[in-house]
């Protein structure tokens, strides 16, 4: 056996939606294995419904702000975290692991209660504030990790240059170190732009919806009818994007997921 | 060591920094994980609704069992910690978190050690068994949904004519296969990313040990029991607490394929919908605070009897 089967299995299954995505009306009803006909009527009435637009771009919007957010305030507390020997630190990395395997429901009604007193509900502020909860302790453990394996020889020549921590961080580390940020970005992007229920319990019109609670709310003329095909259509639309953007960062987002983890 | 800077020395002064660096992270974690957490622990003591967040009064401990005498002598017992709704999605959790682990690992073991070994294309299989990773949540169980639908779906129609059932299952729908469709897509969905951990270690045991008992003539299974498994068991260890925790707080897959289903409803499932749907804000902040103790615990007993280092701080 040269191919695990698993890997035609995947394609087969994606397939099927992909086929689905592509029948009409009844012809939906009638179980194919390969499409028969191309029809781009189900994309045209999931695009051409303003709202699924509004939530992909309401979903660019709020995962885009988070990651940007949580890398800005990663880069420097992971440099303290890899590089600064401090009492506590081992504590501390154990604490911002529990942070993020936090069961995000322990949270909910205390973050419930946040988001009306800020009076950000129902708008992408209360997800972007919401989705630090997870980001943050990723993209600060993931680039620990990483900046605990940047040869200690060139922080100690720009020591010896007189060069404060900030300068280290800003000048010396941060060019090293863009592989790595645009890896952890795109895996707390992939986290932030799939997160459920968060988007779920935060939003209550259809207008500031993200992608996976449009998807999942999505509804058809009647309560019985559930459009099979739309669904379909708008799981494909946003799936490709990100199947593409995991083909191409494949290799660093396995060096990014088992970075960390996987040492001890 | 060089004084400057007003007498610090400079590791003093890279501590400072280095607090400074790490302030904003801290107050920005505090805001959004640990006053959440506190506040909902707060609500859970309290019977606030959903309607009026800031109307509720303190009740002790009777969201979580309260043990009222009536006169006649009847002893009334109530709260979570009596509610048989709660110990079935109790039970469903912890199954569902143990038979969907396992089947991950075991799985994610054998991924993992085919892609280990040097082949053609391997780097394609390798991409490959990240789309399921990839693919949205919610995406996945639609699709799983639509492919396990009771009339129109493929997988009833594949089973059907390779006559391996009899008639077409309502595979979400009915009570007896609903937890196995949410397995088999959470299984699905989650072998690829075991595997890469997984796969991690098995890249990090040297290769000339296996060379060294492939001379000695040692038998590729005794190989695997008595090298490559010890080798890899922290690894393993790390891997299978990472899904463990993931599998116990597991939401939007169950949400989305198995709505009100009694057969699937898991603990955060039922805490949401008392939360939110059912205006018993307060029943169920205590709810999520019961499975936020147990994945405590459970952490706690992990770490401890596994002697698991997480931190990664023990190989310096």
């Amino acid at each position: 056996m040269t191919f695990p089967g698993r890997a035609r299995n995947d394609r087969a299954e994606t397939s099927y939606a992909i086929v689905t995505s592509f029948a009409t009306g009844t012809e939906l009803f009638k179980v194919n294995y390969w499409p028969k006909a191309f029809n781009w009527g189900n994309y045209e009435s999931v695009l051409g419904g303003r709202n699924f637009v509004r939530s992909i771009g309401n979903s660019i919007f709020i995962a885009t702000t988070t990651v940007v957010f949580a890398l800005f305030l990663a880069v420097t507390a992971s440099y303290a975290l890899a590089r600064v020997r401090f009492r506590g630190r081992g504590l501390l990395l154990m604490m911002i692991l529990a942070v993020s395997m936090f069961p995000q429901i322990a949270v909910l009604a205390g973050l419930f209660e946040l988001v009306r007193f800020l009076g950000i509900f129902n708008t992408p502020y209360a997800m972007i504030m919401s989705y630090v909860i997870f980001t943050l302790p990723f993209t600060v453990w993931v680039l620990t990790t990483f900046m605990r394996d940047l040869p200690v020889e060139i922080e100690e020549a720009a020591i010896v240059d007189g060069a404060t921590p900030w300068i280290i961080i800003t000048q010396v580390f941060l060019p090293l170190l863009w592989p790595a940020l645009v890896t952890t970005g795109l895996l707390a992007f992939i986290g932030a732009w799939n997160e459920f229920l968060f988007a779920l319990t935060f939003t209550s019109s259809e207008t500031t919806r993200t992608v996976p609670v449009a998807i999942g709310l999505l509804s058809g003329a009647s309560q019985q009818e559930i459009p099979w095909g739309p669904i379909m259509a708008a799981s494909v639309i946003v799936t490709v994007p990100l199947i593409i953007l995991v083909l191409i960062f494949q290799r660093k987002i396995v060096a990014g997921l088992t970075a960390g983890g996987v040492k001890g | 060591m060089a004084t400057n800077d007003g007498g610090l020395s400079l590791s003093q002064q890279r501590q400072r920094a280095a607090f400074w660096f790490l302030a904003p992270m801290l107050a920005a974690l505090f805001c959004v994980a640990a006053w959440p957490l506190l506040r909902t622990i707060w609500f859970s003591l309290t019977n606030t609704l959903l309607s009026d967040l800031y109307g509720g009064e303190w009740i002790g401990f009777d969201n979580y069992l309260s043990i009222r005498t009536l006169e006649s002598g009847r002893v009334i017992y109530r709260g979570t910690l009596v509610d048989p709704a709660w110990w079935n999605a109790v039970w469903n959790t912890v199954r569902f978190a143990f038979v969907s682990v396992f089947f991950e690992t075991l799985l994610g073991l054998i991924v993992a050690l085919v892609l280990n070994a040097e082949f053609k294309g391997r780097g394609l299989v390798r991409a490959a068994i990240l789309i399921p990773w990839a693919i949205p949540t919610i995406v996945s169980a639609k699709m799983w949904a639509w492919m396990l639908n009771d009339q129109f779906g493929i997988i009833n129609d594949i089973m059907l004519n390779l006559g391996l059932i009899g008639q077409k299952i309502a595979w979400t729908a009915s009570v007896d296969t609903a937890m196995y469709a949410v397995l088999m897509v959470d299984i699905w969905k989650t072998t690829p990313f075991m595997a890469l951990l997984i796969l991690a270690g098995l890249q990090m045991v040297p290769r000339d040990i296996y060379e060294a008992a492939k001379l000695d003539g040692v038998n590729p299974v005794k190989v695997f029991f008595k090298i490559t498994l010890p080798l890899i068991r922290p690894a393993l260890a790390v891997a299978i607490i990472f899904r463990m925790l993931d599998a116990l707080r597991i939401f939007d897959l169950v949400y989305v394929l198995t709505p009100n289903s009694a057969a699937t409803k898991i603990m955060s499932v039922i805490s949401r919908e008392n939360m939110i749907d059912f205006d018993k804000f307060a029943y169920g902040a205590a709810q999520s605070t019961l499975l936020f103790a147990i994945i405590a615990i459970f952490v706690s007993l992990y770490i401890w009897l596994g002697k698991v280092d997480l931190s990664g701080e023990g190989q310096k």
